[in-house]
């Protein structure tokens, strides 16, 4: 029995005692009413049998006339009075009731009745996305298509309803409620033994901290996800434990210092986080030298740091910033502000302001003024892309896409945090090559980055394998499960046993029973090769090429 | 005074007594048991069960359920003196009045557990 039940119960009190009441006047009165039999002489009345019958129909207006003979006329008078009555009763039985059915309050107890049993039937290990605007909405779309499960916790009705109107190839619930409140993460599954994980990414500073700390203190096992804006709260974070913390400022500042550090690594790592399947970025090179740089909040701080380091100089342009370079008027949208800050001489310009108009404005001004500058615009709003792909910008950070990529990276491929830990000691040329090997497995389109170990619950059929000391090296699994002569398009980006890590393992590397691959390839290379490791007879096509069909029969034949 | 606390109880007790007036008298003689008292009871018993909907305490549910008990009673006596008087046509015989009363000792004895909670839950409050 659940709330909208007694909800109901307790609404419906009224009207039911009224109906009670009024078919127990009618049958009363039916009982002493005297009838007529059919000479016309005086009857006894109806007996409560016959009077319950009558009024039962009379009352559903269904009316079958005068059961079982002709009723007097004093019994046509209390008949026209118990009519009436009764109508009287039903209808306002049905208005309550339906009056209860539009009723805001119980509409919500329905719909919180119902995401919590579809969130209790999850039999498929399932994330938390607390906040589906622009980034909740990307890693939804991503998880939909990596048939991952999730639940979705948004505080906006109409974001919630028009997550309903994408038809997503899952079931996923989701409810319009505020995540930072313990008891609707508890409603979205907290505590289920399914939970693999809460992803905090709210608008909302202190929202995405509300949660972090709750599912920190609900449930210690599961890891979070967080983002967070200012160096204050990430740093609150961590004091608790939070397991990732996501700045996208700090991210994309990294990414364009490395961008000028080490242009081909910066694209290796740009290419192994991004969403996977989506189109190839173009590639990245921002000069070194003198750059300016239009906005001077959290965003720019971050990027003025991490340029500094690789020894760029930079002109500050922030009329509202008490740190930047006072001397200039205005914030960069006008032509003479850029040129008082020397924008002749610059190589970069960083249009890096939260307002989407202005930072266009900027690059658009910057361009005409000099046109070979390299541009880098921050897009704020998912909205306004159209914009942006217009103006083409040489390199666009759009905050929420950032979270976005790095949740997604962090969630399927836990791995590849070791791998980008290790990039460092590969040098241009060897990740130039890596990522022309990658172009050519995909296609053009990003890589799926996955990962799998070698055990009996993941990929039986080679640990099976490999516990029968039969020994396989990382080539032979690699032979297309269709056509043995062709190869899977996948990259092997690392093999984990125990605390070693082999970076960029090659096909004679020989596998043991419990290591963990790091793989790179598109979505159907993925799904085959998963077959491949969990299925003991496609293992064996693989590796012999040997049609196998595994029956008993099959393999006495063989036997013989 | 709560109003809702008067009508509430006034129900109660009325659904208790009406039952034990039509209980009460030699058990096999149909003219000592009233068939009006017998659908008061069982009208009365209703109302009584409505007003407990909804409650969601332990207290309320145990209310509902004596109820219900005491109503499903009182309909199947009602049902068994129908099926005599209309359908099988054997009249209020011995054997049916005493079954007909029976049945409503039953539920006079859910409609007194009734009585009890109310008067432990009125003991039991401190305002």
């Amino acid at each position: 029995m659940n709330s909208a039940f007694f909800l109901v119960l307790r609404r419906m009190r009224a009207p039911i005692i009224g109906l009670i009441v009024i078919y127990a006047i009618s049958i009363i009165g039916l009982t002493l009413v005297p009838g007529v039999d059919a000479e016309g002489r005086v009857a006894p009345p109806l007996s409560f049998f016959h009077a319950f019958y009558f009024v039962s129909y009379t009352a559903t207006t269904i009316g079958f006339g005068e059961i079982p003979g002709a009723f007097s006329d004093a019994q046509r008078l209390w008949v026209t009075v118990c009519i009436y009555l009764t109508v009287v009763g039903w209808s306002y039985s049905v208005i309550t009731l339906i009056a209860l059915l539009q009723d805001k309050g119980f509409q919500n107890t329905l719909t919180a009745n119902r995401f919590v049993r579809r969130v209790r039937r999850l039999k498929a290990p399932f994330y938390i996305v607390c906040g589906c605007g622009e980034t909740g909405n990307l890693i939804a779309r991503t998880f939909d298509r990596i048939n991952q499960a999730f639940v979705v916790l948004e505080k906006d009705e109409l974001r919630v309803e028009e997550l309903d109107l994408q038809d997503f190839k899952t079931d996923t619930p989701a409810l319009a409620a505020d995540a930072s409140r313990p008891d609707n993460l508890l409603l979205a599954g907290l505590k289920h033994p399914k939970c693999r994980g809460v992803l905090a990414i709210t608008n909302d500073e202190q929202a995405n901290l509300a949660i972090a700390i709750a599912v920190r203190l609900l449930n210690p096992g599961i890891p979070i996800i967080a983002r967070a804006r200012t160096a204050s709260t990430m740093a609150n974070m961590a004091s608790f434990g939070t397991d990732h913390i996501i700045n996208p400022f700090e991210r994309f500042a990294d990414h364009l210092a490395l961008a000028v550090a080490a242009p081909e690594r910066f694209r290796l790592i740009e290419l192994l986080t991004s969403l996977p399947e989506s189109p190839t970025p173009k590639p990245h090179r921002p000069p070194r030298g003198h750059w300016i740089l239009c906005g001077y909040g959290h965003f720019g701080h971050a990027v003025a740091d991490r340029l500094r380091d690789t020894g760029i100089t930079l002109t500050i342009i922030d009329p509202a910033a008490k740190d930047a370079d006072q001397q200039f008027v205005g914030d960069g949208t006008e032509a003479i502000t850029l040129r008082q800050a020397g924008i002749e001489t610059a190589s970069g310009i960083v249009a890096g302001s939260d307002n989407d108009v202005n930072n266009l404005s900027i690059a658009v001004t910057a361009s005409e003024i000099k046109p070979e500058l390299f541009v880098v615009t921050r897009q704020n709003h998912a909205a306004n892309s159209a914009l942006f792909t217009a103006y083409g910008a040489d390199f666009t950070v759009l905050p929420s896409r950032i979270v976005a990529q790095e949740c997604i990276a962090i969630l399927t491929a836990p791995l590849l945090a070791r791998f980008l830990e290790r990039l460092h000691s590969l040098d241009e040329n060897h990740c130039r090559q890596l990522v022309e090997r990658l172009h050519a497995e995909c296609g053009g389109l990003t890589p799926a980055v996955w990962d799998i170990r070698l055990n009996a619950a993941e990929a039986p059929a080679a640990w099976r394998a490999l516990m029968h000391n039969r020994s396989i090296r990382l080539g032979h699994l690699l032979p297309d499960g269709a056509d043995r002569s062709r190869r899977q398009p996948a990259v092997p980006l690392l093999v984990e046993r125990g605390p070693d890590c082999h970076l960029l393992p090659g096909d004679d590397f020989p596998l043991q029973a419990g290591d963990q691959l790091l793989m790179a390839s598109p979505l159907r290379a993925q799904r085959d090769l998963e077959l491949t490791l969990k299925n003991a007879n496609e293992l064996d096509f693989v590796l012999t090429g040997r049609e196998n069909s595994g029956s008993l029969l099959g393999r006495l034949l063989a036997a013989r | 005074m709560n109003l809702e606390k008067v009508i509430f109880g006034f129900f109660i007790v009325l659904a208790a007594t009406l039952n034990f007036g039509f209980f009460i008298g030699d058990i096999e003689r149909p003219e000592l048991h009233s068939v009006y008292e017998l659908a008061a009871a069982l009208v009365v018993s209703l109302i009584a069960t409505a007003l407990k909907f909804g409650d969601r305490t332990q207290i309320g549910a145990i209310h509902l359920s004596t109820s219900l008990v005491a109503d499903l009673q009182l309909i199947a006596a009602a049902i068994t003196w129908g099926v005599a008087e209309h359908i099988t046509g054997v009249g209020m015989t011995a054997h049916v009045t005493s079954s007909v009363v029976s049945l409503s000792g039953g539920a006079l004895f859910a409609n007194i557990v009734s009585v009890i909670i109310l008067i432990v839950e009125t003991v039991m409050l401190r305002r």
